[in-house]
């Protein structure tokens, strides 16, 4: 209920909103979760395994309890948090995991199984069958137990990704936070303060104390102001710095749209990475409560979230409240509750020297050991030296202490230190480079001492960075020692909750000790307790206590489990953004993409590349046609191919030669200019790692051609050899693929077309085979190679990328009247396998030059990279499987590209395999399939027949086994 | 993570490329015998403490590096040209 002149909401200001269908109304600045408290709805959500009826527990991301789905449809969002889901108008909030309602849940029958439930139960009950647990348990078990549910269609929110750059990162804009973000911004460093909360001010939104002479939330407010007003000082709100990594990097969730009715297409979430230069971690501290037998009722939550929701949002959670409490600061909420007006039924304080009141009942000494109610608390067990007694009460506040949020220091491996005093971990000092803890989550627990660290920490960091601190004076804050007699589990019969969302008692921990998992990191998996989506925020150190206790050792003995990034869960769709569709793999296109797509051509990826298949002419109904046609088109005419796409590196200077000599297995010290010679490289250990084309230019510049797929890799091998082996040639290199439009011009007729074309039409014998040289193209500047990958009298034509598009329209238009027209992949393929010429299907980097018939290729005369493992006996082993042509003789006509090869008669089992077929097409040239493959002594069994099985596919063809270039073997067409 | 190119300066780690072990910048003579080009092109150390590895600046300036850091705290304790240690 809503508790008249308390907390920092307008008043005017109602929000209409639905949870599970029933409207309600909230104020502005509500969260779900204190929106359904001042409305009096208690339960919230079901528990993981027992389907318990649950409410929350606090008052911040660390919930294990309350949490919903928001929205319905595709969009919807699972599990997120009641206490951290603001509310808007419009909200559909939807509870989870329970049938058919949150009141009825059916499959809180699992409760009354829960003997049989405990530590481990999977891992004994579901052992046998064993063909049973993927097909029965395992579904079963996941129905019952669950979180919510996905929509299972595609994700249409927007989700964006950010990078920032600060001298100064402050994660948490508590006390401290804002006292180093104001220190350090007043000094005139680059600062980010971010906070996961709406509203900046951490604990002193949810407490009454003073700051200065007036009330912390107004302190806050104006260093906030002023902070927003220095330019040098960025605030980032809803914004979860979720990780440290390496060099000062950090990963940042900030939540831009989960509180706003609509977004207008702006972005769900945005996913940060900033690189600050230091660091405060600021993140304040999380109450942890105390374990008793039916501690989860709703109803009963820890003491600072009572106080959060009586302070901030102006709500109290029950009637009657209790306290129960093992430190000085469960006091506190019984004070505040007692100013507000709200009935204190009694503070139970386990410790028998516990502070008195004469606010309300103090039972000193005395310890909470059970709770009754249906589906909510209605009273409480109290056990002292006198005996047990009852207490009415709908709302329990439990304070076992605080556990400094010190998560982000542990993400670097780095385990805490353990503070008897403070019964808390600490974070080790150093535990992330650059970075500090200050305030609370450095175990410093009052309000002036946060501010005096935050201040502390500011000064450090600016020295660091070489800047001067100006005089900034710390105010006067409440300064109260922080006395507490650790109680971790009251003793006594009956399931006692350690960890909320996923279901771990007291017993279990216990019995995974029995049952000899000693160590926290397998007590950890045995129960599962702190593996939900809260990480055991609110457990991990309370069960460890507990393990401690049964195990007889003390818990700096135990040990600490450590954190591991995201500190709040992150959807992978933020950690992804930009990283889906086009994002993941951009499209590149060539100039004549558009010129393709006029005329019907389906693109076909090569790798990033964007290429046409073939371009269908009218009537033609299948690919086949259109690729037979341009087949014989090319053969019989002139076909007009964009070959842009293959890398084109150019290398200059007097050591070019020498740096083609190493990288080529072949020699190009003799490559005269304006000649263009075939080369071979290979990787460091024999292998073959691509080839293509190098043109001499000038007498110092060279223009290499690399494969598609290995033009990348070939510009980096190559600054690798020039920077790292030899970086005392002198010679330059730099991609040029992408500036240069180049246009295979293959057939009969590509002499006739370009001399229509170039201002200077080509003289006789000028233009030998691999001859190349600068062309005017219609008064642009451009380069002709005559090369064929086609096996025909064929050129390249290459123009400065604006002129592609034009040209290529132009050529495709010349060539069709000579009979002529573009042609795609499929057909540049068939031309290929035709001419035994090969490409990456073959170079799969498992082929060396000796496999692919190219061993004459290695000179003998120089050192090449390569050379020397290339040379191998196992590289050059007879049997190895070699290049060879195929083509079918028996009744099936089909050969198939990833089909094995065996002996005529043997049986196609892997131990008789003896090859594979690489690249497969129809020649229209030759009436008949053609294949290219690789089979163990192949060259010397030509005219032998072998059998292709293909085991995936079920087809089994006898081929004859042949040379690898079906078609023109003398060269005569391309040379001609 | 970060490295510092010599000649950009602070980068994110996206935008290089890694190769492996520095060992890759001596090559061995074609002559210097199985052993010698074994230990070349497949024999690396994997150790927990100081290593010495290559990235190429793919997406700035190109220029390969020799990074020596700490696979065990992370830490980068210098970045040089590979042009600059192979000379």
């Amino acid at each position: 209920m809503r508790i008249a002149g308390k907390g920092l909401l307008d008043r005017s200001k109602p929000v209409a909103f639905r949870f599970d269908g029933v409207r309600y109304e909230g104020l502005e600045g509500d969260t779900l979760a204190s929106a359904l408290l001042a409305n009096g709805v208690r339960l919230m959500g079901r528990s993981f395994k027992y389907h318990r009826p649950r409410g929350v527990l606090s008052a911040g991301s660390e919930e294990p309890n309350a949490l919903v789905t928001i929205g319905r449809g595709a969009d919807r969002i699972p599990n997120t948090r009641a206490t951290v889901q603001e509310i808007f108008s419009g909200l559909d909030a939807v509870s989870q995991n329970r049938w058919p309602s949150l009141a009825v849940d059916l499959l809180g029958l699992n409760d009354l199984a829960a003997p049989f439930l405990g530590a481990g139960f999977y891992y004994k009950t579901f052992m046998w069958p064993a063909a049973f647990w993927e097909k029965l348990y395992e579904p079963a078990i996941r129905r019952a137990a669950g979180l919510g549910a996905l929509s299972g269609q595609a994700d249409g929110d927007v989700y964006d990704r950010a990078y920032a750059f600060c001298d100064l990162l402050v994660i948490g804009a508590g006390p401290a936070g804002l006292m180093a973000a104001l220190v350090a911004g007043r000094a005139g460093a680059d600062v980010i303060l971010a906070d996961e909360d709406a509203r900046m001010g951490g604990r002193l939104l949810s407490e009454t104390g003073a700051v200065g002479e007036e009330a912390g939330v107004s302190w806050a407010g104006e260093v906030l102001a002023e902070l927003e007003s220095l330019p040098n000082v960025r605030l980032m709100r809803r914004t979860t710095v979720v990780g440290p990594y390496d060099q000062g990097t950090f990963g940042a969730l900030e939540r831009l749209g989960h509180h706003l009715p609509h977004r207008g297409g702006g972005p769900l979430e945005c996913f940060w990475r900033i690189v600050a230069r230091r660091s405060i971690l600021a993140a304040g501290a999380l109450e942890r409560p105390i374990a008793f037998r039916d501690n989860d009722r709703p109803g009963i939550m820890t003491a600072g979230a009572v106080r959060s929701y009586l302070n901030r949002w102006g709500v109290s959670p029950g009637r009657a409240v209790t306290v129960f409490g093992n430190n000085d600061d469960a006091h506190r909420t019984a004070r505040d509750l007692v100013d507000a007006g709200v009935h204190v039924a009694g503070l139970i304080d386990s410790r028998h020297d516990a502070p008195q009141s004469d606010l309300f009942p103090v039972y000193r000494g005395a310890q909470v050991c059970g709770s009754a109610g249906r589906r909510g608390l209605e009273n409480i067990t109290i056990r002292s030296i006198a005996g047990e007694d009852r207490l009415q009460t709908d709302c329990l506040a439990v304070s076992g202490g605080w556990n400094p949020s010190l998560h982000l220091t542990c993400h670097m491996n780095t385990r805490p230190h353990w503070r008897e005093d403070i019964a808390a971990f600490v974070p080790a000092p150093g535990a992330v480079p650059g970075l500090s803890a200050a305030g609370a989550c450095n175990g410093t627990f009052s309000t002036a001492g946060c501010l005096r660290e935050g201040a502390a920490a500011a000064r450090a960091a600016l020295e660091d960075l070489g800047r001067t601190a100006p005089p900034v004076v710390v105010p006067e804050a409440e300064d109260d020692p922080y006395r507490i007699t650790p109680l971790w589990a009251v003793a006594g019969r009956g399931r006692a909750w350690l960890d909320f969302q996923n279901d771990v008692t007291v017993k279990d921990v216990k019995q995974a000790a029995a049952e000899n998992f000693r160590s926290v990191e397998h007590m950890k998996r045995y129960t599962t307790q702190g593996m939900a989506t809260d990480q055991g925020k609110s457990s991990n150190v309370a069960a460890l206590a507990v393990l401690a206790d049964v195990t007889g050792r003390s818990i700096p003995e135990t040990g600490a489990t450590g954190f591991r990034p995201p500190y709040s869960p992150v959807a992978i769709a933020a950690l992804g953004a930009g990283g889906s569709g086009k994002g993941f793999a951009p499209e590149r296109q060539t100039t004549s993409h558009a010129a393709s797509l006029d005329r019907g051509a389906p693109m076909i990826e090569a790798g990033l590349w964007y290429r046409p298949s073939f371009f269908p002419a009218p009537g033609e109904k299948t690919w086949r046609q259109s690729c037979d046609r341009e087949v014989r088109m090319v053969r019989e005419a002139v076909g007009i191919c964009d070959v842009s796409t293959l890398g084109k590196i150019d290398i200059q200077g007097p050591d070019a030669a020498r740096l083609l000599d190493f990288v080529y297995t072949n020699g190009f010290g003799s490559l005269q200019v304006g000649r263009v010679r075939y080369g071979l490289m290979l990787r460091e250990d024999g292998y073959v790692m691509d080839d293509g084309t190098t043109a001499r230019l000038a007498d110092q510049q060279y223009l290499m051609t690399t494969t598609t797929a290995a033009a990348g890799d070939v510009m980096r091998h190559l600054e690798f050899v020039t920077q790292g082996l030899h970086p005392d040639w002198d010679v330059r290199l730099i991609s040029v693929t992408e500036q240069w439009a180049q246009f295979a011009v293959a057939g009969p007729w590509a002499r006739a077309l370009l001399n229509g074309l170039l201002d200077a039409p080509l003289a006789d014998g000028d233009w030998p085979f691999m001859a190349c040289g600068e062309v005017s193209v219609m008064g642009v500047a451009g380069r002709l190679f005559r090369i064929s990958f086609s096996g025909e009298h064929a050129y390249e034509l290459a123009v400065p990328a604006r002129y592609g598009e034009a040209l290529f329209r132009e050529l495709v238009a010349r060539a069709e009247g000579l009979g002529g027209g573009p042609y795609g992949m499929e057909a540049l393929n068939v031309l290929r396998i035709e001419k035994g010429l090969i490409t990456h299907a073959e170079i799969d980097g498992r082929t060396t030059a000796f496999d692919l018939g190219l061993g004459r290729m290695l000179s003998s005369k120089k050192d090449f990279i390569g050379k020397t493992l290339a040379q191998r006996p196992g590289l050059l082993a007879a049997d190895r499987q070699r290049l060879v042509g195929l083509k079918p003789v028996g009744a099936v006509k089909l050969i198939t590209a990833g089909a094995h090869l065996f002996a005529a008669e043997a049986e196609p089992l892997r131990a008789n395999d003896q090859g594979w077929v690489s690249s497969t097409a129809f020649s229209p040239t030759l009436g008949h399939q053609i294949a290219l493959g690789f089979l163990s002594r192949g060259p010397e069994r030509l005219g032998e027949v072998v059998k292709m099985v293909d085991h995936l596919r079920g087809v089994e063809t006898l081929c004859e086994v042949v040379a690898p270039v079906f078609f023109d073997p003398e060269g005569g067409r391309a040379r001609g | 993570m970060r490295i510092s190119c010599p000649l950009c300066g602070p980068r994110d780690r996206r935008e290089f490329y890694y190769r492996g072990a520095a060992v890759a910048l001596q090559r061995p003579a074609a002559d210097a015998g199985e052993d010698a080009w074994q230990a070349y092109v497949f024999l690396r150390d994997n150790p927990a403490g100081v290593t010495r590895d290559l990235w190429y600046h793919a997406q700035g300036c190109g220029a390969w590096l020799v990074v020596t850091r700490d696979t065990a705290s992370h830490e980068i304790l210098a970045t040089e040209l590979a042009a600059e240690v192979a000379s």
